[in-house]
């Protein structure tokens, strides 16, 4: 077994709140979903679990390489106890992460990547693919990933990079996005959100119900966009679509033209003084919201909180035309083999087996497993971040800072209410290239 | 060891970090700024794309008027204000010890980051900013003025404000050098105060006016925090652009826009040392 049998829920309970009185209620142990090996493998009736029993697996380190959202030490530390081999985490972000992945992807062994990377990524040997049979929790993540299919069977948006689209390799060397489903998956998705445009509800001086919003007269001078070229042109594509300019075939992968009229809309926008500010921080987002500079801006769902922690008002808008959906994923890089892979499929089973999900949950991110990450919330915590319903209790993050008072919900209500209303996904476009440099020309115009 | 030798000695540590750390890069950018490249990869070719590429869109001969323009303005503002600061500095301040002090406050700013120096502004400029409140209290406007924050006079204030220093401290030490029996001659022989400051301080303060500008020149062309901060990202500068490729991965572009960008300051830096020749005025 793992040298690390003999952890107790009390060193557990240092890091995770509440999970203790949680587990005491539960029938099914969290021990046994975390020694998912050996006889526990069998009780919880999977097979195919791999079993790393060598006596040098406490000498193999994975490192984990990762957004600042996801590459949290709590979840390292957690990981090297729970697991008997260490994980070691490193914070590389975007352009960098993905310069390093294409560069010197021998540097790390695990790639924590936005899904749609992979268009930069697969075909680059730069990472393997996963086997599913070497995946615990595929059955039961949500079909949004494994079928391109909400639960009740309608078909998902494709437009953008569709985390379905390209969630399947062709063979184990991953080198190919495969049609529909095939026994190996690029990686495995570890989170996933549904965003929309953050609003200041006092200063708006009126409802706010769709995309079109964003560019109203009515906000002149008081609208934000984030200053990134995938995001910030598909947050506007959606503002302009909605408000009757242009129509698109795939907003998240515009043709030159599309990408020409909307860059020319987005200039005389721009012209008219709608814009106060472009961010391109977390930081800078939060602080345009809470001094008013700005009433309605594109956003990340954390940073609407952030806002609200400083005890001024910020909602994460639900809009008519529906959410912009992202995700990450998690893959092995290509040199990773041998006992050192069996390790990643290890830790791979046990990121999704809660305690990440958690932790990642308690930032207002999901998890496309939610069964799993339910057993290490509180009942309170699942019931405000996944239910929708009003927090029974304060609400904190995962280092413990209060997110949320007791008694409200959360923005757009329930888990499928938000992420069963995605229009497009963050996207990497086929004109990418071309984007950019319009995009260079509308910042300066 | 021969006296060419030891001149060798004193100017290779020098020529070492230049050549390691400017010239190399240089040559690698030129290099790159020919290859070709699709979404992620580079690849070795000559090929003049990306300066063509680069040369046609309007983008960058408006992201290159921009720049010169904030630089222009802020090098005017800059010379003025730093070279009346230098004035008093030197000419009036008669005490050593106040002078000493007084430099050491303008000093005081340097010790923190341009970064805080830049960010700071924005709480004390912001739409429900300290200064828009404190207009408001008094009754001078009605409404918050907008123009403060996330625009051009942002963007001109902060520059004013991080760079004056940079003019204040060769012009101070230009105008040091000058002898106060010249000035004395000046008075004697009936020049007025401003005929003695056209005729004898401002000509023996070229050089330190060559040098400051130089420095705020080449410190407003080459900036990207300021104005990407200041203006909310509303005014690109030359290395925002270039910032924006790198980002997307687009590294021969990126190296097309940073070789023109050193010819264009090169040039001009060149067209500032003709009207002032920087060495033999240092030799003197």
């Amino acid at each position: 077994m793992p040298a690390n049998t003999a952890q107790d829920e009390t060193t557990l309970g240092d890091t995770t709140r509440g999970i203790k009185s949680r587990k005491r209620n539960r029938g099914l142990s969290r021990r046994n979903l975390l020694r998912g090996a050996g006889a526990a493998a069998g009780l919880v009736g999977l097979k195919g679990f791999p079993t790393v029993w060598a006596q040098n697996i406490k000498d193999v380190t994975l490192l984990h390489a990762g957004p600042p959202v996801s590459a949290i030490q709590q979840i390292a530390d957690q990981a090297t106890k729970d697991l008997g081999f260490t994980v070691k985490m490193q914070l590389v972000q975007s352009a960098d992460m993905l310069n390093r992945l294409l560069s010197q992807s021998s540097a790390m062994d695990v790639a924590d990547i936005s899904i749609p990377y992979l268009k930069y990524l697969v075909g680059r040997n730069v990472l393997q693919a996963v086997p599913v049979s070497k995946y615990k929790y595929w059955s039961q993540t949500i079909p949004l990933f494994t079928k391109g299919e909400y639960p009740d069977g309608r078909k998902v948006s494709l437009q953008g990079t569709a985390p379905y689209s390209v969630q399947y390799a062709t063979g184990p060397d991953g080198q190919k996005f495969a049609d529909g489903p095939s026994e190996w998956l690029t990686g495995i998705p570890t989170f996933t959100n549904a965003d929309t445009l953050g609003i200041r509800p006092d200063l708006t001086g009126r409802p706010i119900t769709s995309w079109a919003d964003l560019i109203s007269p009515d906000f002149k001078g008081k609208a934000a966009l984030q200053d990134n070229p995938a995001i910030g042109v598909i947050d506007v594509a959606m503002a302009v679509e909605a408000r009757g300019d242009l129509k698109y075939a795939n907003k998240g992968n515009m043709t030159r033209d599309e990408i020409d009229k909307t860059v020319a809309l987005m200039m005389d926008i721009k012209k008219s003084g709608q814009f106060r500010s472009f961010w391109a921080s977390f930081d800078q987002s939060v602080n345009l919201m809470a001094s008013g500079e700005v009433v309605i801006q594109s956003m990340w769902s954390p940073a609407v909180t952030a806002v609200r922690t400083r005890g001024i008002p910020c909602t994460f808008q639900p809009l008519k035309e529906g959410y912009r959906g992202w995700g990450y994923l998690l893959a092995p890089m290509q040199h990773v083999s041998d006992l050192k892979l069996d390790c990643f499929y290890e830790y791979m089973n046990w990121y999704m087996s809660g305690f990440p999900g958690a932790v990642i949950a308690r930032e207002g991110y999901y998890s496309p497993v939610p069964e799993t990450t339910k057993k290490f919330l509180t009942q309170a915590e699942w019931d405000y971040w996944y239910d929708g319903k009003p927090a029974a209790t304060d609400i904190t993050d995962p280092f413990g800072k209060l997110m949320e008072k007791a008694g409200r919900s959360r923005d757009g209500g329930a888990f499928w209410e938000r992420m069963g209303n995605i229009a497009v996904w963050n996207a990497v476009m086929d004109e990418d290239r071309y984007l950019t440099r319009r995009w260079n020309e509308f910042i300066t115009s | 060891m021969s006296p060419q030798a030891v001149s060798w000695l004193q100017v290779s540590p020098l020529a070492v970090v230049l050549v390691v750390l400017f010239a190399l890069p240089t040559v690698l950018f030129l290099v790159v700024s020919f290859f070709d490249y699709d979404r992620t990869g580079i690849y070795p070719a000559f090929i003049f794309d990306n300066y063509r590429d680069l040369l046609t869109t309007p983008a960058t001969i408006r992201v290159y008027v921009s720049s010169l323009r904030f630089a222009v303005i802020v090098w005017a503002i800059t010379l003025v204000l730093g070279f009346f600061l230098a004035h008093f500095l030197i000419f009036h301040v008669r005490s050593g010890v106040t002078r000493a002090v007084l430099f050491v406050l303008c000093a005081i700013p340097f010790l923190t980051s341009g970064i805080i120096r830049t960010i700071a502004w924005i709480p004390f400029l912001g739409r429900n900013g300290a200064f828009n409140q404190i207009l408001i209290k008094l009754n001078v406007i009605a409404h918050p003025l907008d123009f403060l924050l996330f625009s051009d006079f942002a963007v001109i204030l902060t520059y004013v404000h991080l760079f004056t220093l940079l003019m204040v401290g060769p012009i101070a030490n230009a105008m040091s050098k000058i002898d106060p029996a010249l000035l004395e001659a000046a008075r004697d022989a009936g020049a007025s105060r401003f005929r003695t400051m056209v005729e004898v301080i401002i000509p023996l303060s070229k050089t330190g006016i060559a040098l400051g500008s130089l420095l705020v020149f080449t410190q407003v062309m080459g900036d990207y925090f300021v104005v990407k901060t200041m203006s909310g990202g509303q005014s690109a500068s030359i290395v925002s652009a270039l910032s924006t490729e790198i980002q997307a991965m687009q590294y021969p572009p990126a190296s097309a826009n940073a070789m023109v960008l050193v010819i264009f300051v090169a040039i001009m830096v060149a067209g500032m040392m003709r009207v002032v020749d920087v060495r033999k005025e240092l030799a003197s």
